[in-house]
């Protein structure tokens, strides 16, 4: 008797098994607010249309927390399938060859059909290796636009429908909607580093490092204090004191979108992401237009194209080949157009893929929204150079705070632009030589 | 530790009693820390795929770098600010109570659950109230004609975070004070009073020196709090900045070892701290041993 | 009172209701901001009266979380926060009172080696020792568990010396006694020591309560999974968002609900917790 019940547990549990037969897939996030919701969303769509896997996401704290919680969680041989991780940290990924599992490999290993043509050049070609090889699937990519009031632009006697172009119509703009009272200020911007730095040296075409801006070697370094972005540190730093800049704060500025939507600043310079905030605070108040970055039209090559942030997913080494299954099965569904139109309209970030970005045309979502295909626009606006692919440096997380740091002692008036971006390299390159040496 | 009271004979019982606190001790204190200096002669990748024995480089590249002497100078500003802040506030809040008979608990009350409020809450409130576009303060310095901007200026970045910091602590310093005032003998103070003693001259004649004792406790227990668990305090404020001007050790070490990933120089800074904390510990031991012995 | 001097008193009661107004004004503010619409923050100043948002605020904090703010809802982060506090809380007791036990009533080789051990946890706080303590942690499987939240919390050299002083205050004829009656250590323990400290353990209990609930970077390091998220990582979460803004109105709500608790355990139980206050650090 006891053995008769015995094996019919054992039936039981068995047949428990085979049909809780779904492999777990574990994806850790950093993606808070609306846009976590959005996510977890995306994988209960996916965990519903099939049933050999489960994927699990996880929020795991802000950008640099969740890199972090992936890397302290590899060490401890408790890593996660997949871990999102933001551009800057795409070096030190990127270093750790027999920690990361490459796209590319992934999707030839399990044979899953994958087309890498298909996907946008100016987002994968950041996270692409020098042999042209995906290591990394893009998730969220923004880039930086302009918006701006239009209700002060036509207070101040501007036309409302034409957003200053250069730099010399965005000073004299300003101060229009100064004078007028229109405004009390010209311009803020989100993201010093990234936004006037970065973004401005790949608009107007010139070199951020060596080595096509890291790319090609641990060995390349920081050449930020080139002549264009000493110029335009130096007005930047000029404007504050004249009133047509306000600093919105260092890393992402969270004080900038406030100046925004008070409209105590009439001109808005952050992430094509940032849209959706940008309609939703500004909703009944005032009238929201989109420009592309401005640009020095003395500068020869001028504008070139811009570079993208946000984050991709990278797979991590050291899970069972069944799980890997599961992961590029999840990585095909989430780069579908139909999923990728989904989330780049729901949120604002690029699309990764032509047949994305193509479905949103054929569902006239550009028409019906304006500014949402500016960003898009302006990676596209010319093939990229070695100098506007993005950037690849070890540390650079920390290389941003130095950023920051350099631009906050420009502003307080205790260094020169020249200064300040000569000791943005030289504290740079020391990071970049420590990851290096601690990588070779 | 040197007592002559009698004891009980067992011989293993003691370890058993001993074993559970020893026991996580060894695993989540001891174990942890030697790594903690072990790391800090290497040098190594974020994922630990490339180890390199580097001995003391990273012992001295600190102390060589301006970043870090930076850091140390401002954790002495930070700590002492947040020293004299607290326990001035709480010192004169004690006192007020202190001539109080019937209103002293309800004030107490009133005064003492800040405590129970997390650094990092704390550090949430204080950031939505000082934001430059948003907040209250700026707001009214702006009205009588000060430009208030602590992710520009390194003084309003300082002064956001002793705020902070201190407010925490104000209920804690302020128990303390009370607690040492009502152990003051009235007699002292009366015989004082009979002498012609005003109030203020009793303070620094009578109550100061009576209070040295326990003001002395309060500053190490305030300079450790303000080292170390105003972590979340600067976290959620100004992370360190404007230009690293409130970049406290402690939060150094967060950042260059969570979010630099730099384990040798996190772990090397993580032991200079353990040394700061043991002369610390050891300052206000000697101080608990004196107590304990009247 | 020394004298009468009515202008002091005064002074005294306004001195006093400065510093209630200054200790309570933050969070008048958070429960200000937490009775709003979302878009009341984004514009000028901030709020200072009471708005009509509050029953919407605290019901969807509390309930649904997930669609509007992207947190899992408050009631499980909360008795999260209430397990893993009451863990490190009755954890520590126990463990330090059986070592203050063995430390005062006993004399063994290793004594002093034991005591050093215990005293040296003060010097390691949690986040000089984090990344090869939360490697530890891992290697046990303790990671998404309640004891990976509390176990490596509650070595506490503190509570250890609290008991040992006041165990060094119970008069020694008390155990002579006992001896004598022929009772042995553990019911001498059980009888006389957990009675007579019991006003002590309540004491350090509401300090111990206090300080497990509001870790922060610990349980933020420790969880992966969200179901085992506390409510203080919780409103981090909501105040630091990527590419976005922070929901100012439900973060505050949670900021609110978030302290409610050790709070109410300061207020209502002030007199264990002075006495605890004062005790830990004597």
């Amino acid at each position: 008797m006891i053995k008769k019940i015995m094996v019919a547990g054992l039936l039981v549990s068995t047949s428990m098994t085979a049909a809780n037969a779904r492999t777990t897939i574990t994806w850790w996030h950093a993606m808070g607010g609306n846009l976590g919701a959005k996510l977890e969303q995306i994988v209960a769509d996916y965990n519903k249309s099939q049933d050999l896997y489960t994927v699990v996401p996880t929020y795991k704290g802000s950008y640099p927390e969740t890199m972090t919680a992936a890397i302290a969680a590899f060490r401890a041989n408790q890593q996660p399938d997949i871990v999102q991780v933001f551009e800057v940290g795409t070096g030190t990924m990127m270093a750790a060859k027999g920690a990361v599992y490459p796209i590319y490999q992934l999707m030839k290993d399990m044979g899953e059909p994958f087309d890498p043509k298909g996907f946008l050049p100016a987002v994968v070609g950041y996270y692409t290796d020098t042999d042209g090889n995906m290591l990394s699937m893009p998730f969220n990519s923004s880039t930086p636009i302009m918006y701006y009031n239009k209700d002060e632009f036509k207070k101040a006697g501007l036309d409302p429908n034409v957003p200053p172009k250069t730099w010399d119509d965005v000073v004299t703009d300003s101060k229009k909607l100064m004078d007028s009272g229109a405004a009390k200020c010209g311009f803020t911007s989100g993201w010093i580093s990234w936004v006037q730095l970065e973004n401005l040296s790949a608009w107007h075409n010139q070199p951020i490092g060596t080595k096509e801006n890291g790319f090609g070697g641990l060995d390349a370094r920081l050449t930020l204090n080139g002549p264009v972005q000493v110029r335009h540190w130096d007005n930047l730093a000029k404007w504050q004191k004249s009133g047509v800049f306000q600093y919105g704060g260092p890393v992402g500025g969270n004080d900038a979108p406030p100046k925004f939507y008070s409209g105590e600043c009439a001109i808005y310079m952050n992430s094509s992401a940032s849209l959706a905030d940008v309609v939703a605070n500004t909703k009944g108040k005032f009238e929201v237009g989109y420009g592309m970055l401005p640009y020095y039209s003395d500068v020869k090559g001028a504008p070139q194209n811009t570079i993208i942030g946000g984050a991709t997913l990278w797979v991590l080494q050291g899970h069972p080949k069944e799980e890997y299954k599961g992961v590029a099965n999840f990585l095909t569904y989430l780069s579908s157009p139909a999923v990728q139109a989904d989330w780049h309209q729901f949120s604002g970030y690029l699309p990764i893929t032509k047949a994305a970005y193509d479905l949103g045309i054929k569902q006239g979502y550009y028409a019906k929204n304006p500014g949402t295909d500016v960003g898009i626009k302006e990676i596209t606006l010319n093939p990229p150079t070695p100098n506007s692919k993005g950037l690849r440096f070890g540390n650079y997380v920390q290389v941003r705070d130095i950023i920051d740091q350099e631009f906050q002692k420009l502003l307080a008036g205790s260094e020169t632009a020249q200064q300040a971006l000569d000791n943005v390299d030289s504290r740079g390159n020391e990071l970049i030589g420590q990851f290096e040496a601690a990588n070779k | 530790m040197s007592d002559n009271r009698t004891v009980f004979g067992a011989k293993l019982l003691p370890y058993f009693l001993l074993f559970p606190q020893l026991a996580v001790t060894a695993i989540f204190f001891l174990w942890p820390a030697g790594q903690a200096v072990w790391q800090s002669f290497l040098r190594q990748d974020a994922f630990g795929l490339k180890t390199l024995f580097v001995g003391l480089a990273n012992y001295r590249a600190l102390f060589q770098d301006p970043d870090y002497l930076n850091s140390l100078q401002v954790t002495l500003v930070f700590a002492i600010s947040v020293t004299v802040l607290s326990l001035g506030v709480a010192l004169i809040l004690a006192l007020a109570v202190d001539r109080m008979i019937r209103s002293a608990t309800v004030y107490t009350t009133l005064l003492v659950w800040p405590y129970a409020v997390a650094p990092a809450i704390a550090g949430i409130m204080w950031w939505f109230m000082f934001n430059p576009s948003i907040g209250l303060f700026p707001y009214m310095l702006a009205m009588v004609g000060y430009h208030w901007d602590h992710s520009l200026k390194a003084g309003d970045a300082m002064i956001l975070v002793v705020i902070a910091a201190a407010w925490k602590q104000i209920s804690y310093n302020f128990l303390f004070f009370v607690a040492g005032l009502q152990a003051i003998p009235a007699s002292l103070r009366e015989a004082a009073a009979i002498d012609g003693a005003g109030p203020v001259k009793r303070f620094w004649s009578i109550t100061l020196p009576m209070l040295s004792p326990t003001t002395f406790f309060l500053m190490v227990v305030n300079v450790v709090y303000a080292m170390f668990d105003t972590f979340a305090v600067i976290h959620a404020t100004t992370q360190g900045g404007p230009a690293q001007a409130t970049d406290i050790l402690v939060y150094k070490v967060y950042d260059d070892g969570f979010i630099g990933h730099n384990l040798g120089s996190s772990a090397a800074q993580s032991v200079v701290l353990m040394a700061i904390v043991i002369v610390l510990t050891v300052a206000q031991f000697r101080w608990v041993e004196r107590r304990v012995q009247y | 009172m020394v004298e009468n001097r009515p202008w002091l008193n005064i002074l005294a009661h306004a001195v006093l209701i400065a510093g209630v107004l200054v200790v309570a004004f933050p969070v008048y503010i958070a429960f200000i901001a937490s009775t709003h619409g979302p878009n009341d923050f984004m514009s000028g100043l901030i709020p200072l009266w009471p708005g009509s948002h509050m029953v919407a605020n605290y019901s969807t904090i509390l309930s649904t979380g997930i669609s509007t703010s992207g947190a899992p809802p408050m009631k499980l982060m909360l008795w999260n926060s209430f397990v893993m506090a009451m863990m490190i809380a009755v954890g520590k007791i126990a463990i330090s009172i059986l070592s203050a036990f063995a430390i005062v009533y006993f004399r063994f080789p290793g004594r002093m080696i034991a005591f050093w051990m215990i005293f040296i946890t003060l010097m390691l706080p949690v986040e000089v020792r984090i990344f090869p303590t939360f490697k530890v942690v891992a290697d046990l499987g303790m990671l998404n568990s309640y004891a990976g939240l509390s176990i490596p919390l509650i070595a506490s050299a503190t509570a250890t010396f609290l008991f040992r002083q006041v165990f060094m205050t119970i008069p020694t004829e008390l155990m002579e006694a006992a001896r004598i009656d022929g009772a042995g250590p553990m019911k001498f323990f059980r009888d006389i020591l957990i009675p007579l400290s019991r006003t002590n353990m309540a004491a350090l209990f509401v300090i111990l309560f206090i300080y497990g609930w509001n870790q922060y970077l610990w349980p933020l390091l420790v969880t992966t999974d969200s179901s085992y998220q506390t409510v203080v990582t919780g409103i981090k979460r909501m105040a630091d968002v990527a590419d976005a803004e922070p929901q100012w109105n439900f973060v505050m709500t949670a900021v609110v609900l978030a302290m409610l608790p050790p709070v109410a355990v300061v207020i209502f139980m002030q007199r264990l917790f002075v006495k605890g206050l004062v005790e830990t650090e004597k």
